[in-house]
């Protein structure tokens, strides 16, 4: 049962305590730049999910299986930035073939993700702090599912801001940036949890 | 030698890719705690991005069209790999403290978006002193980023104390923090781009960066979007563009049309 929990409380502690927008400051380019409106923030959001999940996934069976016995760990940058960007392209092609509808709601973000540092962040984070393959799995998880919460109450928040009357100076990235700080101080709220 | 002092000058000041072409946001906001970790991560991402300038240049006849973003991958990423082990062999405090943002230097649009775009086209020496003049406007950029957050938010400069903490505003230095003072700065931003507007001056490049979304992005290219693009169209499918999905966002230069009307 500890275990369970134990994992339980890594979802908690990657989704929301320490949350990859707000605290670490991953992917933040795509948090800016695609959070105009809901629907397409959720979109993002999905595709992240979906990328991060895989990629923590592979990436852990590669590093644990291929790179530790042959003693290449140094190499565990190159190695896992190729097989995310390659990982990212043989989705896209899978998912055009077999899953058109999926494909056209996620394909336009899927290219866009290879540079989001989120996905290269999740491997990285579960080596240097040991995780198994099925707990690094669990972490980016839900690092990603910590994504789609922010990029989506930021969106919802930028919908009703278009009405608003902000100083001149703060209109547009400014007042979407105040808005993200506000957002991690609520944020901060969480790191009484765990 | 014309070339070299130009090319410094466009990354320090005219491309500044913190204050100009906000790019590279990632790291910007996550090291910038203390002064000393904007300079630490700004000459770690400046030797970087020198070399691999430097060597996407010299191989830049050699890299096939089609493979050039893997490949400029595999060099960054070489380069990166080489700057940890040796930061972790000789700055380990350093290393420690800037942690897990040294091996995501890689996926730095600064890079990728230099290399695309410059490196790419032009001779080896233009090429590193682009990377250097790039490198050293991003570590000015940090420092003083970094220098106000501690300043503010632990009454330090340069970890000398300053003022008594007690007085210091210590969001400044937590996460929040580094989201108000980046938001100042694109404030900054948004009224000396006006400014330079009203002296017909060309503001395009002006916070084209990672804020202003993925369309706008001066690294687009390199990401693979426009390769998507044409390889969408060629098998007869519509590019879902981001921008189609979206309506217009209230941006500055609606605010100055606006204003002239009044005037």
């Amino acid at each position: 049962m500890s275990e369970v929990k134990d994992m339980l409380l890594l979802l908690v502690g990657s989704s929301l305590v320490s949350n990859v927008v707000l605290s670490q400051f991953l992917g933040l380019c795509p948090f800016l730049g695609v959070s105009r409106k809901v629907k397409t923030a959720a979109g993002m959001g999905g595709a992240v999910i979906f990328v991060i999940t895989l990629a923590s996934a592979v990436a852990g069976l590669i590093y644990n299986y291929v790179l530790v016995p042959l003693d290449l760990t140094y190499l565990q940058t190159i190695v896992f930035i190729l097989v995310i960007a390659a990982l990212v392209q043989f989705v896209e092609m899978f998912l055009r073939k077999v899953m058109p509808p999926l494909y056209q709601a996620l394909g336009v973000y899927l290219p866009l993700i290879t540079t989001n540092c989120a996905v290269l962040g999740v491997a990285v984070t579960n080596v240097q702090k040991n995780y198994g393959i099925l707990t690094g799995i669990v972490n980016g998880i839900g690092t990603a599912v910590g994504f789609t919460v922010a990029i989506v109450i930021l969106a919802g928040l930028r919908e009703r801001m278009e009405f608003h009357d902000i100083p001149e100076p703060f209109r547009g990235t400014p007042m979407v940036l105040v808005t993200a700080g506000l957002m991690a101080i609520a944020f901060w709220g969480f790191s009484g949890l765990l | 030698m014309n070339t070299v002092s130009e090319r410094l000058y466009n990354g320090i000041v005219k491309e500044n890719p913190t204050f100009v072409l906000t790019l590279g946001m990632c790291p910007t906001l996550a090291v910038t705690t203390s002064a000393v970790n904007g300079v630490g991560m700004g000459l770690t991402t400046t030797a970087v991005l020198a070399l691999s300038n430097l060597f996407i240049s010299l191989l830049r006849k050699i890299i096939p069209d089609k493979v050039r973003i893997p490949a400029f991958i595999v060099i960054v990423a070489s380069f990166v790999t080489m700057v940890q082990l040796l930061l972790e062999a000789y700055l380990p405090s350093l290393n420690s403290a800037l942690g897990i943002y040294i091996p995501l230097i890689v996926v730095n649009c600064i890079i990728l978006g230099r290399a695309e775009s410059y490196a790419y086209h032009n001779p080896p020496v233009a090429s590193l002193f682009d990377g250097l003049g790039m490198g050293f406007g991003f570590t000015i950029a940090l420092t003083i980023l970094g220098m106000v957050r501690e300043l503010l938010g632990s009454g330090k400069f340069w970890g000398m104390q300053v003022f008594p903490s007690e007085y210091a505003v210590t969001i400044f230095v937590l996460a929040p923090g580094a989201f108000f003072v980046l938001a100042a700065l694109t404030a900054i931003q948004n009224v000396m781009k006006k400014k330079l507007a009203a002296k017909g001056r060309d503001v395009s490049k002006i916070g084209s960066g990672c804020a202003s979304g993925c369309a706008g992005c001066p690294s687009a290219a390199g990401c693979g979007l426009d390769q998507k693009k044409a390889f969408d169209q060629e098998a007869g499918m519509q590019f879902i563009s981001l921008d189609e999905t979206e309506e217009p966002m209230v941006t500055d230069l609606d605010w100055e049309a606006e204003e002239d009307e009044h005037e």
